[in-house]
């Protein structure tokens, strides 16, 4: 799992019929001193994260298991919103 | 998953009999400003996507098996939908 702030979101009509109802967010992996990781990617929204939150997110089938029995088509899942993180 | 342009479709008479039936297309990921990011790659199509559309291709084997509605699918990458808007609010 990967820290990441969600900064933007994508709006599909046409979609895999499993997609329907899921929202799909663009989220840009964080370092843990906040600067950018990498580039940005589209995640689904299992927990009701919003544009500006810091959060993380799951990469792989997994991030399809919050939506089970569905089985939508994803390979990256924001799975919680972060309150706050400390480095030691 | 990650946003991609359709930019060419695929014909292959001889191939693995999963791929029955399946459309490939030749699919570029793009940056967030739309600039091309990497190389093209080979998506199933499980949406009706065509030429010049931009879509959201999932990168992972067994949803892309999904996507196309048959598991064990020897596939790597599926375009999961058409997009309306991308929205960037920074």
């Amino acid at each position: 799992m990967q820290l990441a702030r969600v900064i933007g979101d994508v709006v599909m009509t046409r979609k895999d019929e499993n997609l329907v109802g899921i929202k799909l967010l663009i989220v840009q992996p964080l370092t843990p001193d906040r600067q950018p990781a990498g580039r940005p990617l589209v995640a689904v929204d299992s927990v009701g994260a919003g544009v500006g939150e810091e959060v993380f997110f799951v990469r792989g089938k997994e991030a399809s298991f919050p939506f089970h029995p569905a089985e939508p088509p994803v390979d990256a899942g924001i799975v919680g919103i972060v309150d706050h993180w400390d480095l030691g | 998953m990650q946003i991609a342009r359709v930019v060419g479709t695929v014909v292959a008479t001889q191939k693995h009999l999963k791929f029955e039936g399946a459309k490939l297309l030749l699919v570029q990921p793009l940056n967030a400003d739309d600039t091309p990011r990497g190389n093209a790659l080979l998506a199933v199509d499980g949406v009706g996507a065509g030429v010049d559309e931009k879509v959201l291709v999932v990168l992972e084997g067994r949803a892309a098996g999904e996507a196309l509605g048959k598991k064990g699918a020897p596939v790597d990458a599926a375009i999961i939908g058409i997009i309306d808007t991308v929205t960037i609010y920074e």
